[in-house]
This record gives C-alpha cells, sequence and structure tokens, in this order.
C-alpha cells in the first residue's frame, strides 16, 4: 500500500524526470571537461626528465624527453608481444616518454618499463626546441656556430641563442611573406595572363575575332607576362639572399646518448628550459603557444603548426552558406506558409521537406559531387571558363559547392523555424494592414516578414550550429587535408569560392585517424575540438544576441 | 401631465440600463428619410460553408451619422460590419449574396479593386493592433502604400490625424519610439489615427472600446463624437449605454436577422419589438 502511495504521489516522475536531466548535464559537462582539460593542457611546457635505464640485458640507457603518461599493464600482455620480464612479475608499470629527436631516432615517443629505471632528475639546462621539420627536439646547448666559427657557449650560450633565432625567424617571416604574399601574387597574374592568351585563342579559333586583333592582343599579353617574369626574378633573387642569411647560424646541441647534433637556426622556432622557467614564463609561453596555434598555419601533416586555415575556412564556409540558406528557406517558408492552397499535395510537400533534414549527411554529399560538382560546376566551366579547360575551375569540389551542399542539408531547419514565425503573427496585425487598403504582399513584405525576422533567425542558428560541425558531406564537395591558399585573399575578386578550404571538423578527423604520428596527434585533437566548440558557440552567441535585439525591435506582438 | 409623467416614471423603471441617458441631452428625434445615405445594404445574406450567418438584411446607413449595431453574441453584428470593407473575402469558406451600395455602387461588383474599397472604407479592431514600427511610421503606413514620399506632406497627415484621434499631445515628443510603448487606450487612438490618415469616407469600429478602461473608453467616446462630424461611422458593441450614449441610430440583430432598426432614442426607449426591448433591458436569455 506504501508503494501505492508512493507512485500515486508523483515521486517517481519527478525522480525519472529529475534523473533524466542529471545524467544529461553529468554528460554534457564531461564532454566539454574533458575537451576543456585536454585542449588546454596541451599548451602548457611540461618539465624535462632525465633518467638513466637498465635494460633486462644490461645495456644502459640515457633517456631525457618529457613524461607523456604512464601505464600499469599486466606483465603477460608485455610477454605476448615479446618482451623479456622475470616469470615472477604480475604488473608492469611503463611510462611514455616523448624524447623526440625524429631525426635521430625515427621514433619521437618510446615506452620504457619502470624497472631498471634510475632515479628521475630534471636538469636546469635541458632545452626543448620546437622545429620547423622532425618535429621537437630534446638535448642540452653545446654552442652556437656563425658560418662554422663559434661564437658562444658555456653562460652566455642561452641569451645569445635566444637572439639569433628571434633574427632568423625574422629573416624567415619575411622570406614566407615573400612566398606566399608578393610570388602568390605573381603567379595568380601569370596565370591570368595564360588564361587570356588561351581565351584570345579559343576565340579566334572559333572564328570571333580576327588575325589582327589576336595578335595585337597576344603581344599586350606578351608584354605583361615579360614583366611579371622581371618581377619574378627580382622577388626571387631577394629571396635567395635572405636564404643565404638565413643559414648562416647553427646550433650545436648533445643529445640524450653525448652526441653533437647540429640544427640550422633557421629550423628552430623556439628554445625553451622548461626546468627552469618559473610559472610567471610559463604562463607566457602558454599564451603564445595557444596563440600560434590559433593563428599559425599546420606543419608536418598537420601534425604541428597552427590551425587557422581550418578556422578561416570553417567560418568563411558557414558565411557563404548562411548568405544561401537564409533567402532560399524564407522565401519557401513564405510560399508555403502565405500563398500554396492548404491541402494533401501542400501536406506532402511540406512532410518531404521535413525529412530532408533526416537523411544522412553524407547522401547529400554524393549529390552535392554529382549534381553541384560535376553538373553545374562543369556547365559553368564550359560557358563560361573554357579557357581554363581541361583543368577544372568550378568542376572540381570547391568552397561554394562546399556551401550549397551544406545550404541544403540546413534549409529544412530554416523553413521549419520561418513557418512557425509566420504562423504565430497575429492575424489581427495582417487585417490592421489590409483594412489599410494594403494589398496581400504589401501585407507580407511591410509588416509580417519583419514580425517573423527573429524566427528566421532562430532557424538560422540551428543552421549554423548543424553546419559548422559537419563533416562528411564536406569531404566529397570541397574540404582538404591541406588547402594551399586561403579563399579569401588580396587577389581580385577576392572572396574565391571555387578554392578548396580546410575545415575544423575535417581537420580532427584528418589529425585524429591520419596521422603518421598518432601520439603527437592527439592533444591537437583535443585542442581542435575546443575550437571547433568555442567557434560554434561564438557563431551561435552571435546569432541570438542579433535575434534579441531584432526581438526586443519587435517586442509585443512576436514572441 | 399626470399620465405624461407615469409614462415618463415607467421607462425608467423598465428601461433601468438605459436610465437617464437622454435626460439631459438635448437630442432629438432623428429620422432616416431626412438624412443623406453613404451606404445601402441590399438583401444580403451570408453563409460560412453551409450555416447562414446573415439572413436577407437590408438598410440604410446615415452619411456622418454614427450607427451602431448590437445584439447578442454570435448573432452576426461583427460579420455584418466586415461585409462594409470585404473583410470576409479573407475567410475560405465565406460566400455573400446581396448588394452593398457605397455612394450607388456595389462594392461586391467584380470590377471593384479590393484595396481602393478598404481604402475609402477604413477600420478599427477590437483589440489594439498597431504595426511593430514607431507611432510616426505606423499612421504614415497608409499614405506610404499609396506612394507619398514627401517628408512634408507625411509629417503634415501625421500631425493632423494624431490631433484628430486626440492622441497628438500625448505623443509628439516620440513620434519615433516604437508603437507598442504606448498603454492600450492611446494603441487604440493610434489605431483610429492610422485608418483617418487615408481620408476614408466610413470608418468600421469593431467594439474598440472592449478591451479598454473606463477611462481609455470615455476618451473613445468622445473621439467618435467629434469624428462623425468628418465620417460616417458604424460601430459594433457589446455595451448598450455605450451604443445609446455615442450612436444616432441603432441596429438590433439576433441570430442574423436584423430585428429592429431605427434612430437610437426611439430604439432605446420606445421599442416596437418585444424581442428588442427584451434585450435592452437586460431580460434577454
Amino acid at each position: 500500500m506504501t508503494l501505492n502511495n508512493w507512485i500515486k504521489s508523483g515521486s517517481p516522475w519527478i525522480w525519472l524526470n529529475a534523473g533524466a536531466i542529471a545524467i544529461s548535464m553529468i554528460m554534457v559537462v564531461g564532454l566539454l571537461a574533458l575537451i576543456l582539460v585536454r585542449g588546454f593542457s596541451h599548451f602548457w611546457p611540461s618539465p624535462i626528465l632525465m633518467t638513466d635505464l637498465t635494460t633486462q640485458d644490461g645495456r644502459e640507457i640515457r633517456i631525457v624527453g618529457e613524461l607523456s603518461r604512464s601505464q600499469v599493464l599486466p606483465a603477460q600482455v608485455l610477454r605476448d608481444a615479446g618482451v623479456p620480464i622475470d616469470d615472477d612479475i604480475q604488473l608492469v608499470t611503463r611510462h611514455l616518454i616523448k624524447q623526440g629527436n625524429r631525426d635521430v631516432w625515427g621514433r619521437d615517443f618510446v615506452w620504457y618499463p619502470e624497472t631498471g629505471m634510475g632515479e628521475w632528475s630534471y636538469p636546469r639546462n635541458a632545452m626543448r626546441l620546437e622545429r620547423r621539420e622532425w618535429g621537437d627536439f630534446y638535448g642540452f646547448p653545446v654552442r652556437i656556430l656563425e658560418q662554422g666559427r663559434t661564437v658562444a657557449e658555456g653562460d652566455s650560450l642561452w641569451p645569445e641563442l635566444q637572439q639569433r633565432i628571434r633574427r632568423a625567424n625574422g629573416i624567415f617571416d619575411e622570406i614566407r611573406r615573400i612566398e606566399r604574399r608578393e610570388i602568390g601574387n605573381v603567379n595568380f597574374r601569370m596565370e591570368r595572363v595564360r588564361l587570356n592568351e588561351r581565351r584570345l585563342d579559343l576565340q579566334f579559333r572559333e572564328g570571333r575575332i580576327g588575325v589582327a586583333e589576336r595578335d595585337q592582343g597576344m603581344a599586350a599579353l606578351a608584354a605583361q607576362r615579360l614583366e611579371l617574369d622581371q618581377e619574378y626574378a627580382v622577388l626571387q633573387e631577394r629571396l635567395d639572399a635572405l636564404y643565404k642569411d638565413v643559414r648562416r647560424d647553427t646550433l650545436v646541441a648533445q643529445v640524450m646518448d653525448g652526441r653533437e647534433w647540429e640544427i640550422p637556426m633557421a629550423q628552430i622556432i623556439r628554445a625553451v628550459q622548461p626546468n627552469s622557467m618559473s610559472v610567471f614564463s610559463k604562463t607566457g609561453l602558454y599564451i603564445t603557444q595557444f596563440w600560434e596555434f590559433m593563428s599559425g598555419y599546420p606543419r608536418e601533416a598537420n601534425t604541428e603548426g597552427g590551425i587557422f586555415p581550418a578556422i578561416f575556412g570553417t567560418v568563411t564556409m558557414v558565411f557563404v552558406m548562411s548568405i544561401i540558406v537564409t533567402p532560399f528557406g524564407v522565401l519557401a517558408a513564405i510560399y508555403l506558409r502565405e500563398y500554396a492552397r492548404q491541402g494533401p499535395l501542400l501536406r506532402v510537400i511540406r512532410i518531404s521537406v521535413y525529412n530532408l533534414a533526416g537523411v544522412p549527411s553524407i547522401v547529400f554529399g554524393v549529390f552535392g559531387l554529382g549534381f553541384f560538382v560535376y553538373f553545374m560546376g562543369g556547365a559553368i566551366d564550359r560557358n563560361f571558363y573554357p579557357e581554363a579547360l581541361p583543368s577544372p575551375t568550378f568542376g572540381t569540389p570547391g568552397l561554394m559547392w562546399a556551401s550549397f551542399t551544406l545550404a541544403l542539408l540546413t534549409l529544412p531547419v530554416v523553413i521549419v523555424a520561418t513557418e512557425e514565425g509566420l504562423s504565430r503573427i497575429p492575424s489581427t496585425i495582417r487585417h490592421g494592414s489590409l483594412a489599410l487598403g494594403a494589398t496581400k504582399a504589401e501585407t507580407l513584405w511591410k509588416v509580417v516578414v519583419p514580425l517573423a525576422t527573429p524566427a528566421m533567425m532562430t532557424g538560422l542558428i540551428l543552421a549554423i550550429a548543424r553546419a559548422a560541425g559537419e563533416v562528411a558531406p564536406l569531404m566529397l564537395v570541397g574540404v582538404v587535408k591541406l588547402a594551399p591558399t586561403l579563399p579569401i585573399d588580396g587577389n581580385f575578386p577576392f572572396i574565391h569560392l571555387e578554392r578548396k578550404i580546410m575545415h575544423l571538423g575535417f581537420h580532427i578527423y584528418d589529425v585524429g585517424f591520419q596521422s603518421p604520428n598518432v601520439e603527437a596527434a592527439q592533444p591537437l585533437v583535443y585542442a581542435t575540438a575546443l575550437t571547433l566548440v568555442a567557434l560554434i558557440v561564438m557563431l551561435n552567441l552571435t546569432a541570438i544576441s542579433i535575434r534579441n535585439h531584432l526581438r526586443e525591435k519587435y517586442r509585443g506582438e512576436s514572441d | 401631465m399626470d399620465g405624461m409623467t407615469t409614462m415618463t416614471e415607467q421607462n425608467t423603471m423598465t428601461h433601468g440600463v438605459t436610465a437617464g441617458l437622454f435626460e439631459n441631452t438635448e437630442r432629438k428625434r432623428l429620422r432616416l428619410a431626412d438624412e443623406t445615405i453613404a451606404l445601402e445594404v441590399q438583401n444580403l445574406n451570408l453563409y460560412y460553408g453551409e450555416a447562414q450567418a446573415l439572413k436577407s438584411i437590408s438598410m440604410k446607413v446615415a452619411a456622418k451619422r454614427v450607427t451602431a449595431f448590437i445584439g447578442p453574441s454570435g448573432c452576426g453584428k461583427s460579420t455584418l460590419l466586415r461585409c462594409f470593407n470585404r473583410m470576409n473575402d479573407l475567410v475560405d469558406a465565406c460566400r455573400i449574396d446581396g448588394k452593398i451600395l457605397l455612394e450607388g455602387d456595389d462594392i461586391y461588383d467584380r470590377k471593384v479593386d479590393v484595396a481602393e474599397l478598404r481604402r475609402r472604407v477604413g477600420m478599427v479592431f477590437q483589440k489594439p493592433n498597431p504595426f511593430p514600427k514607431s507611432i510616426y511610421e505606423n499612421v504614415a503606413y497608409g499614405l506610404r502604400l499609396q506612394g507619398v514620399r514627401d517628408r512634408k506632406v507625411l509629417d503634415e497627415v501625421v500631425e493632423r490625424s494624431l490631433r484628430g484621434a486626440a492622441l497628438w499631445d500625448e505623443v509628439k515628443d516620440r513620434l519615433h519610439q516604437n508603437a507598442f510603448g504606448l498603454s492600450g487606450g492611446q494603441q487604440q487612438r493610434l489605431v483610429i489615427a492610422r485608418a483617418i490618415a487615408i481620408e476614408p469616407e466610413v470608418i468600421l469600429l469593431d467594439e474598440p472600446a472592449s478591451a479598454l478602461d473606463p477611462i481609455s473608453t470615455a476618451k473613445i467616446e468622445e473621439l467618435i463624437y467629434e469624428l462623425k462630424k468628418e465620417y460616417t461611422i458604424l460601430i459594433v458593441t457589446h455595451n448598450m449605454q455605450q451604443a445609446a450614449r455615442v450612436s444616432d441610430y441603432t441596429a438590433y440583430m439576433y441570430l442574423g436577422e436584423m430585428i429592429e432598426y431605427g434612430d437610437t432614442m426611439t430604439l432605446f426607449t420606445n421599442p416596437r419589438k418585444k424581442a428588442t426591448e427584451d434585450y435592452i433591458t437586460g431580460r434577454y436569455g
């Protein structure tokens, strides 16, 4: 009876409901916490440890590196894997050490068993170098060479090293700038000259222009080309000089087995001695590294460096998608709600549109590739870019088609939200306008649609949230592992819709699963995931604040 | 003499609702035959699908007078009002036969432009329904629809209309603020200003004060009194005192039929039909 009463009192319901929300909260918080902790901790400089290990067969190994993680395993697992372990040992502790120096050893993450390991020490002059190639370097600085001549060692070495790294990096930035911006610009114009030549040629062969016209045009283009060649030669000369300059200095460092190793200064991005750093300077380093991750370009098959192109690509794509999907969805919703005759046919159409949202996204990808890229893109190329064929301009995956595919994917969301908004607008307002002699169209555009804008923004918010996190269809219609250029730059027409882009979601997949160096990539996966989540939150907050502003404006009659 | 006094007392007693309403006013009895006719309804029938909502209504509406429609809920008075500017066209299943003549022309003629008709016959609804725009833009809305862009003209009309709706002094300093910031009564007067801005010939008022407090109601009633100098006004109301106070002619409707129609004073003090008297004295139902 008491149980019966308890059920009747409704408490089980409350427990059930509260339990459901509690579990959801735990999952969401747990997910965010994991991403936050792993994502943010990656940039904190960890200490460099040094220890000596006596192996089973009696060899002595010195280990220098960062502790990545530790594990306790049943000994049998290792024995099965062929590691000799005494029979009386049940559990084995082992440590994954990031010892870097991929150019020296070939492997930068190595497992070492704890048995036979000596005391751990943290030598103050242990050094970590962040390099442009081969990953991090761990060792001890010995001397600095300038064109083969020793210029610093001992105490004076460290400040001298920092200063020379700064100098080398300054030159390197200049090289990068010339290569990326100026030579990129020359190449862009050169390509245009080539295309113009082909166009003239095509027009001549189709009989649309005469010989004289063609020759005149060709001469002008040849002059342009000559000019560009000269420009290029000047830039190349400057580059050669800079390259020579940047190769001037070398750092000699001792690696963990005692060998000396020469590292060109131009290779080094940063040198730190984390064991002798204060918390304050560690924080500074943390911020710098975090900033470089956000603003830098990826290196080493995306396992190092930054993710700026991916952030940029994601944001650009979401914007282009919004520009496509909003008017399209709003117009469709207005027709469905305001003009179409309500009946069975309309119901079928509406259900179909709503169900579009349930179609697996990869299907949209396949459709986008078949319809947008090959059919529409191919047609655009044949009609507007014949001079570039056979290499496609729009007939290949790119930003525009990725945006179109996502727009199609998110269209139902916008339509549903807008329809809902339209249906919530009180008929008294419509009647008020009609009673003043407005036609239906005037009433719609002057009164009803403005009132429905907050609902449209709601649709857009949902669309952005969905689109920014989508990966599967994008792999087919325009997102690549590494895009050589950004979709927006200083060359006319500034927004290059035909270019391939990088995307955070795909970047996570690529770094996490396609990378040759899993251990190095893992923290980057979390950091990138964190960025993606933060980006979506930011885009949404922007949209929400716009919506609230609109709501405030139309307060009183709309939701 | 004695007989007359008894009659008046009797009237006062029987018609408790309207008692005293006409005592201090110098209202004379009006006759439709003396009036200019603005609107004429000829044998109007209206159906919602199968159901007939208006049954062979015929009436003449006097120009520059206030004509009130009273009757219990669902009697068809609002439906009839909406026939005058063809708002019933918006209801899908609504069908109408019969004629309504506005200055002699049938408004249900196929050649009539409905938008143009609604410019001539303005309407104010039960609930204030300002647009989500500024006060100024609300009033200017109708003119902008007609393509008026001249700022001077707009300014002038907005001021004149707001003055006409007795709202100018209250809002002249915040013309460009959102209309939703106004009180309910002010909103309703704004809606009236919006209606008179396009200078209609007829104004339809559908229970204009039923959502308002007594003070706002009084202001609306005063306004109606002012407006009838220039406009023909048709008003639907639930409130019989209001009908008695503001109208010159009153029509009592019941179940889609027009039971009695005539000059207000006569209808309230000396109704010809028993049904009318029962309704007015509250014995209805």
